[in-house]
């Protein structure tokens, strides 16, 4: 592996993300969109429960947040370059406020209290139909259309021709890109490293001077900001929300995105959406069995490798190149 | 005394009907070395746990170079350069060696901001390898701290305590499970950082030999009550710490 460097892997990898949706229609497209932003969402609920700790079952209604902010003002005029970092921001501290019960309760309590809020502001978007549409939701809002990305409309490229799924598809791959760099250098930074110091040793961790409590804050307002930026693609790709796209479930599947792929690794999240979202396509020949089968190989991978995919790939790389793991004769932690 | 590092005042402790520390006061001066023994369950853990903010106590006072820190939060105490071990292993299981001390001096390098858009190692890298250097931790550098054997993450938790440049360091029976020559290195270290930084230290610890040999005071515990202070020798031949602690 170190003989070729990690940056080659990235290269191939954007390389091949940016030649996948060409000469492919547009539903194709439309499945990667939906890849990139449930990856980016997942990636940010991986800051939230892989790297710091906490769990969250809300990280859908982030998204719903985001989507609902992108749509009203884009909808009523403002350029999507300004409604995206305002939905970003909103979600930023939406999250910070539901990361307050965090400092209180831990584990399945905050499970319940996250789930509680998703099904708030489920509540809120249906009942407040003023603002929010209700049950009809939101459609018809514009796509961006900046530099680049005139997403709205088909045109040719270096005579490709492409479509307006394609285009955002684009825009997504550019989003997401900058988005994962900004994370590999949050994870790398000094702060990634007191985020896990929180999930493996909140009490020593404050012993050595980490703010705890501001850590367990900024994980989930910076999670769910990523939620939100997520949310901001949505309402452009999808042109149509509705409460319902945003209930438990999908806080759920973000939260299966997260642990299929291997919480608390880089590019777990990227794994566990693809499996979430492009393996229910690849079986859809086996018509009404799909489910089953999907929910078998979710049930296996989890008894043999419950860090995930990304747990298995560094079990292969292990036995090729023997590596120290924790033991498991000594139980960790400060009790007092 | 001006120079007191750590006073500790009528401290009292209680959980539901027992009463693990009882209006224990002392003072712990600039550069000094004070041991803390006595029988398991006479509070000794509980009273570092409240000196130090962990707990809460039911009365009394604290002081830590002059400063009221009743109350204080963990996080805020460590910042006015209080280090400290927890009796039981305490490091980050799932972070290499040299993670676990970074992590534990980087809250005192540069800013929230620095720290956000700096170096990923704070800066840190060369002063973490000359402490895991000091404490002959080099070849387990990379290693997962969780991988370790338990003397070895012993080793790791003290060293953890020293990064930040403590004034004062708390440590919860140290010499726990640490092999007689590892024991002998450890209180080599201790005895340095006393006499090159001027660190004041307070030990719990079992281990007779090491308490006699490194402290220059004692206190001893019982049920919760201090019942004698003094020198090594003053202590050891004591007839009421005899009875209640040491044995015949
Ligand atoms: N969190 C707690 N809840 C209830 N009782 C406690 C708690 N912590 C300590 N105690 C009780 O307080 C008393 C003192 O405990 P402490 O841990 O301070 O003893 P110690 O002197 O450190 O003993 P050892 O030498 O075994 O470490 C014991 O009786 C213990 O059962
Ligand atoms: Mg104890």
């Amino acid at each position: 592996m170190a003989i070729i460097p990690k940056w080659a892997f990235i290269l191939v990898g954007i390389v091949l993300l940016v030649l996948a949706p060409i000469g492919q229609g547009n539903y194709v497209a439309l499945i990667l969109c939906s890849w990139l932003m449930y990856t980016i969402a997942a990636m940010g609920l991986n800051l939230t429960l892989g790297y710091a700790g906490q769990i969250s079952l809300a990280q859908g209604s982030f998204m719903a947040i985001g989507a609902y902010i992108t749509a009203l003002l884009t909808l009523s005029g403002v350029h999507w370059l300004v409604a995206m970092p305002l939905a970003v921001l909103g979600c930023f501290i939406v999250g910070l406020l539901v990361g307050f019960p965090a400092l209180r309760v831990k584990g399945h309590f905050l499970a319940f209290v996250t789930l509680a809020f998703n099904t708030l502001v489920v509540l809120v978007l249906r009942n407040e139909d003023w603002l929010t549409g209700g049950s009809y939701g939101k459609s018809n809002m514009p796509r961006p259309d900046f530099w680049l990305f005139n997403t709205g409309t088909k045109s040719t490229f270096l005579s490709i021709p492409l479509s307006s799924n394609q285009k955002m598809y684009y825009l997504c791959l550019a989003v997401f890109i900058v988005f994962a760099l900004l994370m590999y250098g949050l994870i790398r930074s000094p702060w990634g490293r007191a985020f896990k110091g929180l999930r493996e040793n909140p009490i020593r961790a404050e012993s050595l001077g980490l703010d705890t409590r501001r850590l367990t804050l900024l994980a989930f307002a910076i999670g769910s900001a990523a939620g939100g930026l997520a949310g901001a693609l949505v309402s452009p790709v999808v042109q149509y929300i509705e409460p319902n796209s945003f209930a438990l479930q999908h806080s759920l599947r973000i939260l299966l995105m997260v642990v299929v792929g291997g919480s608390g690794f880089f590019f777990g999240p990227m794994l566990g959406a693809a499996v979430v979202i492009l393996l229910p396509e690849f079986l859809r020949f086996t018509e009404g069995y799909y489910l089953i089968i999907y929910s078998g190989l979710v049930i296996v991978l989890m008894v043999y490798s419950p860090s995930g995919l990304m747990g298995v790939g560094s079990r292969i790389v292990a036995a090729v190149r023997p590596k120290r793991v924790a033991r498991t004769d000594m139980k960790e932690g400060a009790q007092l | 005394m001006s120079d007191t590092v750590l006073s500790v005042r009528n401290i009292s402790k209680s959980f539901g009907g027992i009463r693990a520390v009882n209006d224990v006061s002392f003072e712990v001066g600039k550069g000094e070395v004070l041991g803390l023994i006595g029988p398991n369950g006479s509070g000794k853990s509980t009273l570092f746990n409240c000196v130090l903010g962990q707990l809460r106590p039911d009365q009394g006072e604290v002081h830590v170079n002059g400063k009221p820190v009743a109350g204080m939060r963990a996080c805020d105490l460590n910042r006015l350069g209080v280090g400290r071990t927890f009796q039981q292993l305490s490091v980050f299981p799932e972070m290499t060696v040299l993670d676990n001390i970074i992590l534990a001096g980087q809250e005192h390098k540069g800013t929230m901001w620095s720290r956000l858009f700096g170096s990923a190692d704070a800066g840190l890298s060369g002063e973490a390898d000359r402490l895991i250097e000091f404490f002959r931790l080099r070849h387990l550098r990379q290693e997962k701290a969780g991988s370790l054997s338990y003397g070895q993450q012993k080793l790791l938790d003290a060293a953890m305590a020293f990064m930040a440049g403590p004034d004062l360091v708390l440590l919860d029976e140290p010499a726990g499970g640490v092999n007689l020559t590892m024991l002998g290195n450890l209180k080599e270290r201790l005895q340095t950082y006393n006499r090159d930084h001027g660190t004041t230290f307070v030990v719990i610890e079992h281990n007779m030999e090491f308490v006699m040999s490194l402290c220059t005071r004692v206190i001893v515990l019982a049920e919760g009550s201090i019942i004698a202070e003094g020198s090594p020798e003053e202590v050891r031949s004591n007839q009421q710490v005899i009875d209640a602690y040491l044995g015949g």
